[in-house]
């Protein structure tokens, strides 16, 4: 581990066990799909049987009589929304869209999409009255892939939707590219013109999901006195309220969601898909309903990422990464919101190149609506970008890692947005894998190449409430609003017990549900562990302060001359001191319960950078690609629990190594998604990835007192590139799509395409 | 999920009578196939009859002649645990052993991976090259069939109403014959075979091939058992030239079809792959037991 | 549709239930018994969330039908260990942060005793090979099968 002038920390920085880790391994933590009611009945959602399609009636009259069915919903149960965009943390969402997508009004846009629901005695019930709805459909056909949907003789699918550009003017006809964003800056004609070296390529992807293994579910419960209840699992419950309100026309303070343990997320738990249908289910039977997706319904209708396609020009002279042009387009799924902006915005962060001109489209197409996937948009950007660097390299007869050391953006650089960085850790990073034991090893075999890359994302700031109760025995109660992913209990409570200077195990962290703390954003944008932990420390200081006030009514010593320091308040001159415990025991007759709060909206973001090094093996008769042997470099700030660290560095890598090899939506011409399951989808198993290396990089972020940055995104950043990088080196040949699956390698190397 | 009734007999007698009762009836052995594709409304049925309370279903062993005879229900954990299983029917467990993953395996059996009939699962080309015979019983006596003899096409067995498969019939390998399966997946495991290979072939004393028989796995419509490919061993020396011979065969007789598992460009070229790669370890397979 | 009474040793304890003939162990387990440990997360036999001791074998309990557990003992992640008494698989999954959501987790443990169980000394990458059928997508599984390794040190050290 390089650590980079980094104070010494009693808790910070080791490993204990985890808060909730005790009730999680014994099968006693409680998951959305796992609430329990009195009268509990389930829900099923009937799903669109054509990716493209106007909807010209539904009859539920004969689900409606079947017995043991409580209730059946279409969109005409919802009230109109408003065409109105809401902020979600990591993205952003049109009311109207969100709606539809919920439950589709006049058109289905993908196969899966929701058109009904039904809540009856038992989801067996609810599965043989899904069958009884007729919906009449105008089938159309549907558009499928990003460059098809770009076309001006595409089927459109919308007729009023028209591109929006930087300067707002939409286009004079209606298309399916809804927006067109540009970065630039120098003069890249010049720098092309001069160039030693340019390598141009064309680079596309697939949409692939993100895999969570618990799939969505929701639970509601229409109380008599008009409020509601919503159990589920979810990155943000304070965002499910917002989404719910909104797309159900209810005030904020009537609605309680109380969020239930999460079996990963990834960004795919940001939107809401069965919230407001459980909870209008709910009002019509009378009973609380639960919904839980199948694992089919998950791959059709939620998640994935943008399949894309990416023109990349780039140019090098004397060493030097002189120009990039690219033009990217991204697949929105049904509604508007790729993350392409964001693969823009980050696939230069890691170098300092003065022109550039990089074009944004974001286009819909007939599958199921994007959503946030961990550092959503930057790992394909990255794969193309790493790609033309890793050739412009060897153009330029460097070592690839010495190249992008020699390119590094550093403190002072500009992104591609003129915002200049502050202290960053990319050189660092750089450095530790040119010296890392897996650089300085030789590759040696038939068949076999090493790949490397680098890789940026953001960190988000957004807001964070958090209250700390102090109790008599001198333990602490922390009451946070932030999802736990994955260990997060653990690195706030360790930043609190730090701040406070007592035992880690006295501090016992709950997320609380949203009538019982402020309000908190969303777990994404790898926020919570910097963000949250802001507000935790902030709130630790206002224990510190009022722990002041105490013991100078119990020390008889004027506040000014006392000061909060090791879990203790002690006197200026050393004299007296008061430990924390014995301040807490007293709080009943020195002025009330000590209970500390701090809302606020994070500044000070850092920003994360990795560099990834990996080897491989290609079997050139099968077209298999091993991963032999992988090392993940990545500046983390300072890593509050070194082993959660770990793990969302090698969780990252195992998504990023399945998204380079195999994983990915496989649609039929008519638009189904053929490997709907998990057998066919193909994430990684425990064979297939190696031990994944991690080397900490701690270069503190200023922004954070214990220099925290968010690591949770950025893993997945590099390993597309750094595999696509090693395969080429192993077989001669440069794959530009996405996945290298075995197919896709052995019809290249053998001609049979 | 349709309900059904579900049975469980305690005897072929129990059985026969309840498959003649005029209902749909579906097969209970692992359930690691038919509870899944009930679920997934891919098949219904009025009655499920579990088959693992009868006998004759849930046992297996050796017989004088050294036929492996295994009861159509026994799982596939309990066969390749069994150290002689592993000893003298090698390529049976190279199939036994990837058909899922382990919790697949407590539960998953031959009987059951047989009559899905799916043109990729892993039991079929190993035990149609093994020579493999399945016996079928009904309430009218029992019958034997070769396992190539057994499909009809994707999810379509050659069984007739009434009729139960009871049991496998593995012929013992000689002195001098080997025998493997290969498949080729994406991933190291959990996954469904783009393209396998079954083989199995006989030395003479001077290593020339006498016996050979060749089967493949996902690129037909049902395994496909290729006569050819055995035709182009036999006679010849065990070197790989012979080998590519048969997998140029082997291919030349595939018809596979693309799909999200792959292509069919992609999968007549694997089968040439696997049959080499598959002979070559049976090779190894006959040098090893010298 | 008449139900079925099936009488099975439920983690130690003699247990009657009724259930329809469709309802699979899982649903079972979860729905009518309320033992909530065991996950579901494809319901198709290839995550292994739902991961339970069958008879001392492991299974995908989404693919066992409540009726078939008649007569059998069935071991789920809350018959393996508890808070006063951890098995040490649970104590190494918690020392080795070798989980993040912890939604398989129980799967990977039942799968993993069963392991150990036949083959206390498995190497990596019979770990790996054992735990295929167990998918997990926050940690890269490296800290799992540490854990795993671990635990059958102290097992067999014991």
């Amino acid at each position: 581990m390089t650590t980079i002038d980094r104070p010494t920390y009693r808790i910070v920085g080791t490993r204990p066990i985890r808060p909730d880790g005790v009730e999680k391994v014994t099968g006693k933590a409680q998951y959305g799909a796992d609430v329990r009611l009195p009268n509990l009945i389930q829900g099923r959602i009937l799903r669109s049987p054509h990716a493209h399609a106007r909807i010209l009636s539904i009859d539920t009259s004969e689900a409606e009589k079947t017995p043991g069915v409580f209730a059946v919903l279409t969109h005409k149960d919802f009230p109109v929304a408003e065409d109105k965009i809401e902020e979600l943390g990591e993205s952003a969402v049109n009311l109207k869209e969100l709606s539809d997508n919920i439950l589709a009004s006049d058109k289905v846009l993908y196969k899966g999409h929701a058109v009904a629901a039904v809540a009856a005695i038992n989801g067996h019930v609810a599965e043989e009255a899904l069958k009884k709805i007729r919906v009449e459909y105008e089938v159309l056909p549907p558009v499928l892939d990003v460059r098809d949907a770009m076309r001006e003789d595409a089927p459109l699918l919308s007729e009023t939707r028209f591109t929006k550009s930087m300067s707002g003017q939409a286009s004079d006809k209606p298309s399916n590219i809804a927006a067109i964003t540009r970065f630039q800056g120098g003069n890249v004609e010049e720098a092309f013109a001069a160039a030693d070296h340019i390598v141009e390529r064309e680079f596309t992807t697939k949409m692939v999901h993100q895999g969570y293994i618990e799939p969505q579910n929701s639970t509601a419960s229409w109380n008599s006195d008009g409020t509601l209840t919503i159990w589920t699992s979810t990155q943000g419950a304070f965002v499910v309220r917002a989404q719910v309100a909104e797309v159900l026309r209810l005030p904020v303070s009537k609605i309680r969601v109380i969020p239930m343990e999460i079996g990963g997320g990834f960004g795919g738990k940001i939107p809401i898909y069965l919230d407001p249908v459980a909870t209008l289910l709910s009002k019509k039977a009378g009973r609380p309903v639960k919904l839980v997706m199948n694992r089919t319904e998950v791959f059709m209708a939620t998640g994935p990422t943008s399949g894309s396609s990416i023109k990349l020009k780039m140019a090098e002279k004397d060493g030097i990464i002189t120009a990039v042009q690219a033009e990217m387009a991204y697949e929105a799924g049904a509604y508007p919101g790729s993350p392409v902006g964001a693969g823009a915005m980050t696939m230069l962060s890691p170098y300092n190149i003065e022109n550039f001109v990089i074009d944004a489209y974001d286009v819909v197409v007939n599958k199921p609506k994007v959503s946030a996937y961990r550092a959503p948009g930057a790992p394909v950007s990255a794969f193309a970008t790493e790609t033309a660097i890793d050739e412009l390299a060897k153009a330029a007869g460097m070592d690839p890692l010495e190249f992008r050391l020699k390119n590094s953006a550093h403190e002072g650089t500009r992104m591609v947005t003129g915002v200049p960085f502050p202290r960053i850790g990319h050189e660092e990073c750089v450095r530790a894998a040119l010296e890392s034991p897996h650089y300085q090893s030789p590759i040696e075999g038939p068949n076999r190449g090493r790949g490397v890359a680098s890789g940026f994302w953001f960190n988000a700031g957004l807001q964070s409430s958090v209250s700390v109760a102090v109790n008599v025995d001198g333990t602490v109660n922390l009451i946070e609003g932030s999802t736990d992913i994955g260990g997060t209990r653990a690195s706030l409570a360790m930043q609190l017990a730090e701040t406070l200077g007592i035992p880690y195990d006295d501090v016992k962290p709950i997320v609380a549900d949203t009538d019982s703390v402020g309000h908190n954003d969303v777990t994404g944008g790898s926020r919570t562990t910097f963000a949250s932990g802001l507000a935790v420390v902030e709130a630790a200081k206002d224990i510190q302060a009022q722990m002041i006030s105490r013991a100078s009514k119990l020390l008889n010593a004027p506040e000014g001359e006392l000061r909060y320091e090791d879990g203790a308040v002690v006197s200026s001159d050393g004299s007296k001191r008061i430990p924390f415990a014995e301040i807490a025991a007293a709080q009943g007759r020195t002025g009330g319960p000590i209970y500390g709060n701090a809302s606020l909206m994070a500044r000070g973001v850092g920003g994360a950078y990795a560099t990834h090094i990996v080897d491989v093996e290609v079997d050139p008769d099968t077209g298999k690609v091993t991963v032999l042997r992988y090392t993940a470099v990545q500046d983390v700030g300072t890593a509050i629990h070194p082993s959660y660290v770990e793990g969302q560095i090698q969780g990252g890598v195992a998504q990023g190594i399945g998204w380079a090899l195999n994983e990915e939506y496989y649609y039929n011409e008519d638009g189904t998604l053929a490997n709907a399951s998990f057998l066919d989808y193909r994430m990684p198993t425990t064979l297939d990835v190696p031990a994944i290396d991690t080397v900490l990089v701690e270069v503190p972020n200023p922004g954070h007192p214990y220099g925290v940055r968010g690591v949770g995104e950025v893993p997945i950043v590099p390993p597309l590139a750094a595999v696509a990088n090693a395969v080429a080196e192993a077989t001669g040949h440069r794959f530009t799509d996405l996945p290298i699956s075995p197919r896709r390698v052995v019809e290249e190397l053998h001609g049979l395409a | 999920m349709e309900n059904f009734d579900y049975l469980a007999p305690r005897s072929l007698t129990e059985a026969y009578a309840a498959l003649g009762s005029g209902r749909t009836s579906l097969m209970l052995a692992g359930g690691t196939d038919v509870i899944v594709q009930l679920r997934e409304g891919r098949k219904q049925c009025d009655q499920l009859i579990d088959l693992k309370h009868i006998p004759e279903l849930m046992s297996y062993g050796f017989a004088a002649d050294g036929t492996l005879e295994i009861g159509a229900a026994v799982p596939l954990a309990q066969l390749y645990e069994d150290p002689e299983v592993r000893r003298r029917q090698p390529a049976l467990c190279d199939a036994a052993t990837i058909i899922g993953g382990t919790a697949i395996q407590s539960r998953a059996t031959l009987g059951g991976n047989l009559c899905n009939a799916s043109p990729a699962a892993d039991s079929s080309p190993a035990l149609i090259a093994l020579g493999a015979l399945l016996v079928i019983g009904s309430d009218r006596g029992t019958g034997e069939v070769p396992v190539e003899a057994f499909f009809a096409g994707p999810g379509r067995s050659s069984l007739q109403p009434g009729e139960i498969l009871l049991q496998v019939r593995i012929p013992a390998l000689g002195a001098r014959e080997g025998a493997y399966y290969h498949r080729f997946i994406p991933r190291n495991e959990m996954d469904i075979a783009v393209a396998s290979a079954g083989v199995r072939i006989g030395l003479d004393e001077s290593d020339r091939i006498v016996s050979a028989r060749v089967a493949l796995g996902a690129v037909a419509a049902t395994p496909l058992f290729v006569p050819s490919a055995a035709e182009a061993l036999i006679g010849q020396p065990a070197t790989r030239e012979t080998f590519e011979k048969a997998g140029a065969a082997a291919a030349a007789a595939a018809t596979p079809i693309t799909d999200m598992r792959g292509s069919a460009a992609q999968r007549k070229h694997l089968v040439s792959v696997l049959t080499v790669r598959a002979l070559e370890r049976a090779l190894e397979r006959i040098r090893e037991a010298r | 549709m008449a139900r079925s009474h099936v009488t099975t040793t439920l983690n130690g304890v003699e247990t009657e239930y009724l259930c329809e003939p469709r309802q699979s162990l899982l649903e079972v387990l979860r729905d009518e018994l309320g033992l909530t440990g065991t996950k579901e997360g494809c319901s198709n036999g290839n995550c292994g969330a739902c991961a339970v001791l069958l008879d001392g074998r492991v299974v995908n309990s989404c693919c066992v039908l409540g009726v078939e557990a008649e007569g059998a003992e069935v071991t789920t992640i809350e018959g393996i260990g508890n808070a006063d008494k951890l098995h040490p698989l649970q104590r190494a999954f918690l020392e080795e942060a070798a989980l993040q959501c912890g939604v398989c987790t129980p799967g990977f443990i039942v799968s993993a005793k069963a392991l150990l169980d036949a083959e206390p000394d498995a190497d990596e990458h019979r770990v790996r090979w054992w735990l295929a059928g167990n998918l997990c997508r926050c940690t890269g599984y490296d800290k799992i099968v540490r854990a795993v390794l671990k635990a059958s040190a102290q097992m067999q050290e014991a």
